[in-house]
């Protein structure tokens, strides 16, 4: 569904990607682990059109979008959850929902009821300013504004970060019932136990490179990422 | 009865000019919230718009019907098109660049309007139903001086609503807060950021035909005063803030014209035997005031901590 092909991204002369290719079929869960400073982040946000790669082509659905605006590969059924969450703080639980509609025109009713039983607890604080809102209530809000967009694949970006364990078994729980209804996803953590836990497929980010793929599970077993990233 | 009857036309007045003030304020607390750039150039927008007023009537001889459109929609396009030219292809630039870029284009348009005018003093074509002289309670004044508030207010609580309760409305908020989540929703930033020189600029243009209705000569500078005195009403009313730089325009039109008509009041009623000639201070108290607002209450009257942009 989607295939990152040697992807390079620079800033000013730091390489901070350096060369990847990552396919993300459809329905399944992939997740990209490695440590902070990866490269991970900026791998996202150029594959959502935030930053524009040095090298590389990205495939959505068979068709090239690299280097597209941003809204135009909203358009396209990609959505982001960014690192941190960043809920709109002064708009209201529910206009931060909107907000992830933005480009639709039809009727929004079904989908915002959709996100509220998905998050019974946003539904009770419709009308509270989202900057109001828990760390992990805010993440549930980033998630949901995502869905708004009705996304063919949602990409998320370290959704357990600063979260209580409970709180990120929650989240967790709730990206694999979204990914039972259909929706792709592409799923970034440093969090590597949980990650390899729920994804299909699995890549292991190092400084910039690819260092290893595999069925998220075997790589829960392998020594090297033992080692690394499961202390 | 006779303070009350010498402090009304300078109160009247005051309140006159605090609604001009607010609607240049405006545009200034708009792009400071969406761009943090203090607009600059803002204050020769509101000239420009006069001296298409004056060719507009005086020279090409156009009828006010059509000519009043016909200015604020050329003042609107200004206003856009500084944007475009000046501070959209400085997006990524630091903060200190647009700034002096803002600068350029308040001098290139200063200059421009020099050298179009002659540098001569252009006489504001006066608007018939605005400018008649009109009576309140005793008070003889130009219909203006009570349209401006009502018209202020109007305007204002239209622009409130838009912002709050509409689509792009609330995506003006959003990019004000984030450009980057505002990009993953799919709203063009850059888009939302025109639309805020257009308001900013359509008020402007509004502010600038009560103004110099008011006060009749246009010169290429003739911007520099009430641009200085609306940008510190948004100032003192908490820059970022609309209601607080319509409040802060109040504040300092009132204030402003109380002050230049001190002496009148103080020895009409008695209180002083001769003037002291305080109206010489109105402009350096505007800004005694906003030090002290400022001292005390850093964020202005309405405004609140805005955070740097990630
Ligand atoms: N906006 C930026 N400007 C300059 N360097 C950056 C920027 N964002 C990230 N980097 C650098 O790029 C590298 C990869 O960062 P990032 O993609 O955020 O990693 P991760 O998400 O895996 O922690 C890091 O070395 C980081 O310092
Ligand atoms: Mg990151």
């Amino acid at each position: 569904m989607l295939r990152i092909e040697d992807l390079r991204v620079n800033y000013g002369g730091i390489e901070a990607v350096k060369g990847i290719t990552i396919e993300v079929p459809e329905k399944e869960i992939v997740t990209l682990i490695g440590a902070n400073g990866a490269g991970k982040s900026t791998t996202l946000r150029a594959v959502a059109g935030l930053v524009r790669p040095a090298a590389g082509h990205i495939y959505f659905l068979d068709e090239e979008i690299t280097a597209l605006p941003s809204h135009s590969i909203v358009a396209k059924g990609i959505t982001m959850v960014p690192e941190g969450r960043r809920v709109f703080p002064d708009l209201t639980v529910l206009e931060n929902l909107k907000m992830g509609a933005y480009l639709r025109k039809d009727n929004l009713k079904d989908d915002i009821q959709w996100v509220y039983d998905l998050f019974p607890r946003l539904r009770e604080r419709s009308w509270q300013l989202a900057g109001t809102l828990s760390g992990g209530e805010q993440q549930m809000l980033a998630v949901g504004r995502a869905l708004m967009s009705r996304p063919k694949l949602m990409m998320m970006d370290e959704p357990s970060l600063g979260l209580a364990p409970i709180i990120v078994r929650g989240i967790f729980e709730i990206i694999k019932e979204i990914n039972r209804q259909g929706v792709t996803i592409l799923l970034i953590e440093q969090n590597a136990n949980i990650a390899l836990h729920t994804a299909d497929t699995a890549y292991v980010l190092e400084t910039g490179r690819l260092t290893m793929k595999g069925v998220g599970k075997e790589l829960l077993n392998d020594e090297a990422v033992k080692k690394a990233y499961l202390g | 009865m006779v303070l009350f009857n010498t402090t009304l036309p300078y109160l009247l007045s005051g309140i006159s000019v605090g609604g001009q003030y607010a609607l240049i304020a405006i545009g200034y607390t708009m792009v400071y919230g969406i761009l943090r750039l203090i607009n600059f150039a803002h204050a020769d927008v509101f000239m420009v718009s006069a001296l298409c007023m004056v060719y507009a009537v005086t020279t090409f001889q156009i009828p006010l019907y059509i000519a009043i459109p016909l200015v604020v929609a050329l003042t609107v396009l200004l206003g856009f098109a500084i944007e475009r030219v000046a501070y959209r292809p400085l997006r990524s630039a630091p903060r200190m660049s647009v700034m002096v870029s803002a600068i350029a284009v308040s001098y290139t348009l200063q200059n421009l309007a020099l050298y179009i005018t002659g540098g001569l003093n252009k006489n504001y074509p006066s608007i018939p139903w605005l400018s008649d002289s009109i009576t309140v309670l005793e008070a003889t004044t130009k219909r203006v001086t009570v349209v401006t508030p009502f018209l202020t207010i109007a305007l204002v609580v239209i622009l409130v609503m838009f912002i709050q309760r509409t689509k792009i409305g609330t995506a003006m908020r959003a990019v004000a807060k984030d450009f980057e989540t505002s990009r993953l929703m799919g709203i063009k930033v850059d888009s939302v950021i025109s639309m805020t020189f257009i308001i900013g600029s359509f008020l402007a243009g509004i502010g600038s035909m009560l103004f110099f209705t008011n006060y009749p000569g246009v010169i290429p500078t003739a911007g520099a005063m009430p641009g200085m005195k609306a940008f510190v009403a948004a100032v003192f009313g908490g820059i970022g803030s609309i209601p607080g730089a319509v409040l802060g325009g109040f504040v300092i039109g009132i204030c402003e014209s109380l002050i230049k008509g001190l002496d009148t009041i103080l020895v009409n009623t008695g209180l002083l035997q001769s003037p002291l000639e305080l109206a010489t201070f109105s402009d350096a108290f505007t800004f005694v005031l906003l030090i002290l607002i400022l001292v005390f209450k850093p964020t202005g009257l309405l405004g609140e901590k805005i955070a740097d942009k990630v």
